[in-house]
C-alpha cells in the first residue's frame, strides 16, 4: 500500500472500530439525528481544521486560529448589534481581515525565516488581545438573518438535520480536498512540505505559496468564526481557546504527518469525526467525565505520531 | 567523437569566482558540444561544484562568462538557467520524494483542464516519458518509494524535459549499484544521440573512461587541462588529479624508524554498501597514510574504525577487545578523529576557541568532573602554542577563525585527550600554506611521540613524506599495502588508477 | 570593577529599567517600598512575585531552548502537579508527602518528553504537544473535575507565606536560579548542553551523549514546571485543572527569547530568562497599574515577540553589518 495511505487507512479502521464497539453499546447512534448534530456541534472545528491541514501538510503550524475565530466572533458581533451593519457585510470585512492577517503572518515567516510556531504565537496574543480590548464581554447578536441562518437545515433521510453551518463545514471539507489534491497551488504545498529546498529547485514560488498557506488558514479560522456565532448568537473575545490544538489534534489524528508533506483533507475529517465521536459517546454514556475526551485525544495523538514515526522512519533515516 | 559539431553549445570563459578571502575558482575555460559527454573530474575543493553551480545559474562569476549558443548570458538563478536550456541532476536527487512520479515530473508545469489539474494527462504523458528511458513504472506511486536510481531518472527526464539542451549530472552514480550505473549509461547514451551536451560528474575513473568523449580536470579551483578521452591512460587521469608527475623523484624519507608494538587491529571491519571488510593493524610510532580517490572508500572507513557508522562485521581490539556503538566508546579507548567535513561535524562554530578545545576532554571526564575555567585556559593555551592557533583571543567564537586555525583547533581537541591513535580525514584540505605546514610537522611530532596516526589524504606528497605504510582505496575496498621503497608517487597513482581484476 | 559595571549594561537590563520607569511615569508610588508584619510590601515586591512562577519556568525552558529543542508541555504539567499537591493533602497527606509527589508527576512528565525527543527521535514541538493536549485532561482526572481547594497550612505557606522579608515563591525562583546556575556552569552540563545546540553532529564526534543530556533537560523542565505548579495552586489555596499555567510554557519561551537565547539552540543564559519574565511581570503590572484593561498584556507581548523576531532575522542582522 501506498506509504502516505497507512496514517490514513490507520485513522478509517480506528473511526470505523470506534463507531461499531459505541454504536453497538448506544444503537441509537447510527442515525442520521446523531450525524446531523456531529455536523453541527463540530462544523467550526472542521472548517479550522481544514486550513491547518494544509499549514501543516507545508511543514508548518497554526497557533493563531482559535484567537481568530475569538476575534472574528467579537467583530462580527460589534458590527452587527454595535453598528447596525447587514450581517452578510459583517462577514465579508472580517474575512477580508482574517485573510489579511493571515497573509501578514505568512509574510513574516517566510521573510524573517522564523518558525511558523513562533509567528503565530505573536498572531495568537495580537487576535487574542485586540478581541478582548474591543470588548471583554460576551456580546449577544441578535438579528433575523442569525435566526434564519440558525434554523435552516436539510432533512435528511431519516430525521436528522442537516444544519445550515454543518452544510458550510461539508462544503469547504469537498472545497479544501480540490484544492489541496487537484491544483497546482495545492501540488505546491505538498512539495513545500516534502522538501522545501529541492521545491525552490523545482520552481515553486516559495514565498507566495507560504503566504497563501497561512492566507487561507487564517480566512477559514475567520469563517469557523462566524460559524461560530452563528452556533452561540453571541460573540466573545475568550470563545474558542484552545480550538487550535484540537484542531491540530484533528490532522494529525486523520493521519496527515506533522512534519508536513503527507495526509489528505479527507482524514482531517474522519480525525474531526473520530474526536465528535469520543465527546459523543461520553456525552452518552454519562458516567464518564468529559476529561477523558482529552487523555484519549491526547493518547490518539501519542499513538499517530509513533505509527508516523515508524512508518515514516526509513525515510528519514535516508535524507 | 565524430557528432561532435564545431559550434560549442556552452561555454564558460575564464570564470572565476572568490568566496571571502578564498580563490574557488579562477579563470577556468570550458566548451560543452552538443552530442557529447563531458567528464568533469577533480578532488574536493578543486572547483568543480563552484564550476557547476555558475554555469547553472546558483552562483554568479566574480570573473568571465558564460556563453550559451554563442549569446553571452547571466543567469539570476537555475530556474532561468533551466528555462534557457541547462539542467541539472545532483547527486542527492533534488526531487520531492513525497510527490508522486508524475507529480514530480510536472511539478510547476502540469497540464491543466476546466482549471484542475488533468490528472489523467499527467500521468499518461509521464508513463510516456518515462517510457523513452525504458522505465515502466507506476508513476502514480510517490517517489521516495522507489529506488535512488529510478529517482534519478526521474531527474534526468525532468531535466530534459524543462530544458533540453545541456544536462549537467553532478555525481549520479555514487549511490547506485553496477546494474544501475549501466541502465543509467543507456540512457546518457540516448541524451547523446538527441544531441545534448552531457557533463558528467563522478569520482569513479571506470565510468569516465565508460561513457565519456572529453574530460576536463580541475585541481585548486584552476583548470589542468582538457582532453579528448581516446588519448588517455587512467594513469594521466590520476596524474592530472592529484597533480603528479610521473617523473616525482623518489622520496628518500620514508626509512622511518621502526614502529613499535601492535597498538590498534581492525580485523575484517566492513559494512554493507560502505566499504568491504579491511584487515588493518597500526603500531606504536607510526603514520598509515590512506590514498584514494573520492568515493573510493577511503572515509567510510575511518568512520567505521571510530564508531560513527556501525560495522557489520569485523572485530577491534585496541587494548583488549572494543565494540564501538557510537563514538563515545571510540575516544574512551583513546581515539579521536578529525573529520574531513569541518563545519558539519568538527567545530562548535558559535563556541569559543577554549571550549572547542577543551570539549572531548570534558566530554571523556563526564558530566560532573568539570575543567574549571583555569584548567580550561591552561589547556587552551598549551595547545594554540604547540599548534600555533591564530586567534587573538580564545574566547572568541570559533568560526570567526580561518579554516587552517579551526582546523588546528580540532587537533588540538584530540591532543588534549592524550590520545593513543589519531585518525586524520583530509587535515590539510582547503587550508594556508602556513598551518598546512604547521599540521605536517604536528603529525610527525605525534608519531615522534609514540602515538599511532591514521592519515587519509589527497596530497601524494604530504603522505608519502610522512607515512610508514600507505594503505590504498578503491572502489570501496582496500586494494594494496605499500610499504618501503613502494611508498612512493608513483607507485600509489599506479594502484589508484589500475583497472579491476577482470 | 568596571568590567563588572558594563557586563550588566544588556539589552535586558536597559528594557527592565525602562519599562520600571514606564510603571513609575504611570504610577508615582511604584518604587515605594514597606515594611509590614516581617516582610516587604510594595509594587516591585509584587512584580517579582507574580512573575515568580513564569521565572522558574523560563530557569528549565532554556536549558530546553538550549539543546535546540521548546516545551510546550509546561502550562499542562504545571496543571498536573498542582492538582496532584492540593488531591494529595486533601486526601491526608502531609505536606512533605504530597509536595514530593507532585515533583515526581513533574518529572515523569519531563522524562515522557524527554524519551520522546531523544530515543525516538521526535521533533521537540511535536513530541512535547501530547502532554499539552492531554496534560489538562489528567490534571482534571487527578481532581475529579473539581477545583480542588485546601487549608493546610504549610502547603499555602509556599505559595503566600515569606522569609527573610520576601515572598516564598520569590525565594523558590531565587534558589532555583542561584542553584541551577551553578550546577549547570559548575559541572561540565553547560557547555555540553550548549556543544549539543550548536552542533549535535560535532557533538556525537567528540564523544558527547547527546541522548542522556537530551533526556536530562526534559526531566529538568517538568521539574521546574511542577515547582511552579505547586506555587500557583498553594497562591490560590486550591488546584485549578482548567486554568493553572495556562498559556505560561508562551510566556516561558518568550521569556527565554527575550533573555537572548537562540530558539535554534546554543548559548542560554539561566539568569537573562529570568529577567526576561521580570520584564513580562513587569509590563503586566505597569497594564494593569496605569489603569488599561488587562487585556492589552497580549498585544504588547505579541508586539515584543515581532520586535525581537524583525532584529533577530537574517535581514536585520545585514543590516546591521553593513551600517
Amino acid at each position: 500500500m501506498n506509504r502516505s495511505l497507512r496514517p490514513l487507512a490507520a485513522t478509517a479502521v480506528i473511526f470505523i472500530l470506534a463507531y461499531a464497539a459505541a454504536a453497538f453499546q448506544f444503537p441509537t447512534l447510527v442515525s442520521t439525528r446523531v450525524l446531523g448534530n456531529f455536523l453541527t456541534d463540530n462544523a467550526f472545528l472542521g472548517i479550522t481544521a481544514v486550513g491547518m491541514t494544509f499549514v501543516i501538510l507545508s511543514g508548518g503550524i497554526d497557533l493563531s486560529v482559535g484567537a481568530v475565530i475569538g476575534f472574528t466572533g467579537v467583530f462580527v458581533a460589534v458590527m452587527i448589534s454595535w453598528g447596525g451593519y447587514h450581517p452578510a457585510v459583517a462577514f465579508a470585512i472580517a474575512l477580508a481581515v482574517s485573510a489579511a492577517f493571515g497573509a501578514a503572518m505568512g509574510a513574516a515567516i517566510h521573510w524573517l525565516k522564523v518558525p511558523s510556531f513562533i509567528v503565530t504565537l505573536a498572531g495568537m496574543f495580537l487576535a487574542r488581545g485586540a478581541a478582548s480590548v474591543i470588548s471583554a464581554d460576551s456580546i449577544p447578536i441578535n438579528h433575523e438573518i442569525y435566526d434564519w441562518i440558525s434554523q435552516a437545515y436539510w432533512k435528511m433521510p431519516g430525521g436528522g438535520r442537516l444544519s445550515m453551518i454543518g452544510g458550510v463545514m461539508v462544503l469547504v471539507f469537498v472545497l479544501g480536498a480540490l484544492l489541496a489534491h487537484r491544483t497546482r497551488f495545492g501540488a505546491n504545498v505538498y512539495a513545500l512540505g516534502g522538501n522545501a529546498h529541492s521545491a525552490e529547485l523545482m520552481g515553486v514560488p516559495i514565498g507566495r505559496t507560504t503566504i497563501l498557506i497561512y492566507t487561507l488558514s487564517s480566512t477559514l479560522a475567520g469563517l469557523s468564526g462566524i460559524v461560530f456565532s452563528l452556533y452561540t448568537q453571541a460573540g466573545y473575545s475568550l470563545s474558542a481557546v484552545g480550538v487550535e490544538l484540537d484542531a491540530i489534534g484533528a490532522v494529525v489524528i486523520g493521519g496527515t504527518l506533522l512534519t508536513g508533506g503527507y495526509g489528505f483533507v479527507a482524514g482531517t475529517f474522519i480525525g474531526v469525526m473520530l474526536m465528535g465521536l469520543v465527546q459523543t459517546y461520553i456525552i452518552f454514556d454519562g458516567t464518564l467525565s468529559s476529561w477523558w475526551t482529552k487523555i484519549v485525544i491526547g493518547v490518539l495523538l501519542f499513538m499517530f505520531i509513533l505509527l508516523q514515526r515508524l512508518v515514516f522512519r526509513a525515510q528519514a533515516a535516508r535524507a | 567523437m565524430g557528432g561532435i559539431s564545431m559550434e560549442p553549445m556552452l561555454q564558460g570563459r575564464g570564470l572565476g569566482k572568490v568566496f571571502g578571502a578564498h580563490q574557488a575558482l579562477a579563470g577556468v575555460d570550458i566548451d560543452l558540444f552538443p552530442g557529447e559527454v563531458h567528464a568533469l573530474l577533480g578532488e574536493n575543493g578543486a572547483g568543480k561544484s563552484t564550476l557547476i553551480k555558475i554555469l547553472t545559474g546558483a552562483y554568479q562569476p566574480d570573473s568571465g562568462a558564460v556563453v550559451l549558443e554563442g549569446a553571452e548570458v547571466a543567469f539570476r538563478d537555475p530556474l532561468q538557467a533551466q528555462a534557457a536550456g541547462i539542467g541539472t541532476v545532483y547527486q542527492e536527487v533534488n526531487l520531492v520524494p513525497n510527490l508522486s512520479v508524475a507529480e514530480n515530473l510536472y511539478l510547476g508545469h502540469q497540464p491543466m483542464r476546466w482549471g484542475m489539474l488533468n490528472k489523467r494527462a499527467m500521468h499518461d504523458g509521464a508513463r510516456e516519458i518515462l517510457a523513452g528511458y525504458g522505465l515502466e513504472i507506476d508513476v502514480r506511486a510517490e517517489l521516495g518509494s522507489f529506488s535512488v536510481a529510478v529517482q534519478q531518472i526521474v531527474a534526468i527526464a525532468r531535466a530534459v524535459k524543462l530544458s533540453g539542451k545541456v544536462l549537467v549530472l553532478d555525481e549520479p552514480t555514487a549511490s547506485l549499484d553496477r546494474a544501475e550505473v549501466e541502465s543509467l549509461f543507456e540512457v546518457i547514451a540516448k541524451l547523446k544521440a538527441r544531441g545534448l551536451a552531457v557533463v558528467f560528474i563522478t569520482h569513479f575513473l571506470d565510468q569516465v573512461f565508460a561513457i565519456a568523449d572529453r574530460v576536463t580536470v580541475l585541481r585548486n579551483g584552476k583548470l589542468v587541462s582538457t582532453q579528448a578521452i581516446s588519448g588517455l591512460s587512467r594513469t594521466d587521469v590520476v596524474r592530472m588529479m592529484l597533480g603528479k608527475d610521473v617523473v616525482f623523484a623518489h622520496s628518500p624519507v620514508t626509512e622511518i624508524g621502526a614502529s613499535g608494538p601492535a597498538l590498534a587491529e581492525f580485523k575484517g571491519l566492513g559494512r554493507k554498501g560502505s566499504v568491504a571488510p579491511f584487515d588493518l593493524t597500526l603500531h606504536q610510532g607510526e603514520v598509515v597514510g590512506v590514498a584514494g580517490l573520492l568515493g573510493s572508500g577511503r572515509t567510510e572507513m575511518a568512520r567505521l574504525m571510530f564508531g560513527v557508522d556501525l560495522a557489520d562485521t569485523g572485530s577491534i581490539s585496541l587494548g583488549g577487545p572494543l565494540t564501538l556503538r557510537s563514538p563515545r566508546q571510540a575516544v574512551a579507548a583513546g581515539m579521536g578523529f578529525c573529520p574531513e567535513d569541518r563545519k558539519v561535524d568538527g567545530i562548535f562554530g558559535e563556541l569559543s576557541v577554549r571550549e572547542n578545545i577543551v570539549i572531548a576532554l570534558q566530554a571523556k571526564l563526564g558530566w560532573f568532573k568539570a575543567l574549571s575555567r583555569d584548567e580550561q585556559d591552561d589547556i587552551a593555551g598549551r595547545f594554540a602554542e604547540a599548534l600555533d592557533i591564530r586567534a587573538a583571543d580564545h574566547n572568541m567564537p570559533v568560526k570567526l577563525l580561518s579554516g587552517g586555525n579551526q582546523q588546528k583547533v580540532i587537533l588540538a581537541r584530540w591532543m588534549a585527550i592524550d590520545p593513543k591513535l589519531l585518525i586524520l580525514d583530509e587535515p590539510t584540505r582547503g587550508i594556508d600554506v602556513g598551518a598546512h605546514a604547521e599540521i605536517v610537522r604536528t603529525i610527525n611530532r605525534l608519531r615522534e611521540d609514540g602515538l599511532a596516526l591514521l592519515v587519509i589524504s589527497s596530497e601524494l606528497d604530504e603522505v608519502v613524506a610522512y607515512s610508514s605504510r600507505v594503505v590504498v582505496m578503491r572502489d570501496r575496498a582496500m586494494v594494496a599495502e605499500l610499504k618501503g621503497a613502494d611508498i612512493a608517487p608513483q607507485v600509489i597513482v599506479q594502484a589508484i588508477a589500475a583497472q579491476e581484476a577482470p | 570593577m568596571k568590567l563588572r559595571v558594563q557586563r550588566l549594561i544588556t539589552p535586558q537590563t536597559i528594557a527592565l529599567v525602562a519599562v520600571l520607569l514606564f510603571n513609575w511615569l504611570l504610577f508615582p508610588g511604584f518604587f515605594s517600598v514597606e515594611w509590614k508584619d516581617g516582610r516587604l510590601f510594595g509594587s516591585l515586591i509584587d512584580v517579582l512575585n507574580r512573575g515568580a512562577p513564569v521565572a522558574i519556568l523560563a530557569i528549565g525552558m532554556t536549558m530546553v531552548i538550549a539543546t535546540k529543542g521548546v516545551d510546550l508541555s509546561v502550562g499542562a504539567v504545571m496543571a498536573i502537579a498542582g492538582a496532584v499537591a492540593a488531591t494529595g493533602v486533601e486526601s491526608g497527606l502531609t505536606v512533605w508527602q504530597a509536595v514530593p509527589l507532585a515533583l515526581v508527576a513533574g518529572l515523569l512528565c519531563g522524562l515522557w518528553n524527554g524519551v520522546l525527543v531523544a530515543v525516538l527521535d521526535i521533533q521537540p514541538i511535536i513530541a512535547t504537544l501530547v502532554i499539552m493536549v492531554a496534560g489538562r485532561g489528567i490534571a482534571q482526572l487527578i481532581t475529579q473535575g473539581f477545583i480542588v481547594t485546601f487549608n493546610d497550612p504549610s502547603l499555602i505557606y509556599i505559595g503566600t507565606g515569606s522569609a527573610l522579608g520576601l515572598p516564598m515563591p520569590v525565594l523558590i525562583a531565587v534558589a532555583l536560579l542561584i542553584l541551577t546556575t551553578l550546577i549547570v556552569r559548575r559541572t561540565a552540563l553547560g557547555l555540553l548542553v550548549e556543544a549539543v545546540g550548536v552542533n549535535r553532529s560535532a557533538a556525537r564526534f567528540a564523544g558527547i551523549s547527546a541522548m542522556s543530556l537530551l533526556i536530562l533537560v526534559y526531566v529538568f523542565s517538568g521539574f521546574c514546571a511542577a515547582v511552579a505548579g505547586i506555587i500557583v495552586a498553594a497562591d490560590i489555596h486550591g488546584a485549578d485543572a482548567n486554568n493553572a499555567g495556562l498559556w505560561l510554557e508562551l510566556d516561558a519561551i518568550l521569556a527565554v527569547v527575550i533573555g537572548g537565547t537562540s530558539l535554534l539552540g546554543g548559548r542560554f543564559s539561566i539568569p537573562m530568562a529570568v529577567l526576561g519574565a521580570m520584564i513580562i511581570q513587569a509590563m503586566n503590572t505597569g497594564i494593569l497599574v496605569s489603569g488599561f484593561p488587562p487585556q492589552f498584556n497580549l498585544i504588547v507581548k505579541a508586539g515584543i515577540i515581532i520586535a525581537i523576531l524583525v532584529l533577530q532575522s537574517p535581514v536585520a542582522s545585514r543590516l546591521f553589518k553593513r551600517a
